[in-house]
């Protein structure tokens, strides 16, 4: 099989950042806040490199959807080995209400545009942790789908994939075009060093607006209030075995 | 002579700069430290020597990788608990009870 894979990233707040949430209690602060691409776009975008590295497919597309910072992230990724980009253009309201069903349309239109054969999308993002982006893709394009997969290998034009599912894995074998949503040990990213970074400016990022594409960006989703995580209580130390049952009691644990 | 080797220095250090930008203890730190050791090193004009230096740098520049890298895959797997993990601890709060 040879052809194009289009891979999604997506910006997110990097995972190490501490989050804040607004003081109105709208949402997360995001101004000058450090940004990077979703760690499991990274490991989606190596795993397109690995197969364009095993001439197992021809071109790697990188798309993300979003403002004008969206294309550091393209960067990135044509920095660890994608060929070309896709800005698809998102701004103010609409990127605010930007969910899993908008990018699955849009990536479903532009794997239709682009006539990939494959998609490979991160599992999910740090910052929703929606985990639907890539089976509400497969559902729209009518494509059959790998998600959680651990490991992703070619066999004549179908595709083995081995899912992290509970209870261990599980190894299924699809037919292309399809998703797959990679995992965290599908693979190891390699880190985009300055070198690669500089190669990359001569990559060629396309913009796209998602109205040339039909696609409708209104939400059906309106967020209501962010709030923090409750307060962890600090443990309690007793000295005797009955200083605890006596704790347990005092709280009507027992 | 060295020439041919000064664009690879440069290079290198270029790139460990870059790299020690996130550098845990803070990229100033990790700058200053690799000023110190590239401007130690100034005077050396043996080849050999500097290859070998090169090497070690580019040894130090893997070794950040594996550390990003490790940092961030423990943290998405301690946050990325799984419906097994639940089920497991489920089953292991039952049979307290």
């Amino acid at each position: 099989m040879s052809g194009r894979v289009l891979v999604g990233v997506k910006r997110v707040i990097d995972y190490a950042v501490k989050i804040r949430v607004k003081p109105d209690n709208s949402g997360v602060v995001t101004d000058g806040v450090k940004h990077s691409m979703n760690p499991f776009c990274e490991i989606a975008v190596e795993e397109a490199v690995k197969l364009k590295e095993k001439k197992l497919i021809k071109e790697v597309v990188a798309v993300s959807c979003g403002p004008q910072q969206a294309q550091e992230t393209i960067r990135t990724a044509l920095a660890m080995g994608a060929d070309r980009g896709i800005h698809v253009q998102v701004t103010g309201k609409d990127y605010e209400t930007l969910g899993p069903l908008q990018v699955s349309k849009i990536l479903a239109a532009l794997a239709k545009k682009e006539d990939a054969q494959l998609i490979i999308l991160g599992k999910q993002a740090i910052d929703d942790d929606c985990n639907q982006t890539g089976q509400m893709t497969a559902a729209l394009l009518d494509w059959p789908q790998g998600t959680f997969a651990s490991e992703v290998s070619m066999e004549g034009d179908k595709l083995k994939v081995v899912r992290e599912i509970d209870g261990g894995l599980e190894m299924i074998k699809i037919n292309t075009p399809a998703v797959v949503s990679a995992d965290l040990r599908l693979n190891t990213p390699r880190y985009a060093t300055l070198p690669n970074i500089m190669k990359a400016k001569k990559k060629k990022i396309a913009n796209v607006n998602p109205a040339d594409l039909g696609v409708d960006l209104t939400s059906r989703v309106e967020i209501l209030r962010v709030d923090e995580p409750p307060q962890r209580q600090a443990g309690v130390k007793v000295e005797t075995v009955d200083d605890l049952v006596g704790k347990l009691k005092d709280t009507g644990r027992i | 002579m060295a020439n041919p080797l000064r664009a690879e220095v440069v290079r290198l250090y270029k790139n460990l700069l870059y790299l020690g930008r996130e550098y845990p203890k803070g990229g100033d730190y990790f700058r200053d430290r690799l000023r110190a050791a590239f401007a130690k090193n100034k005077s050396v004009e043996d080849p050999e020597k500097i290859k070998e230096m090169i090497a070690r740098g580019e040894y130090v520049a893997r070794e950040l990788e594996a550390l990003y890298y490790l940092r961030k895959y423990r943290a998405m797997k301690k946050r990325n608990i799984t419906n097994l993990t639940f089920g497991l601890l489920h089953i292991k709060i039952l049979s307290l009870q």
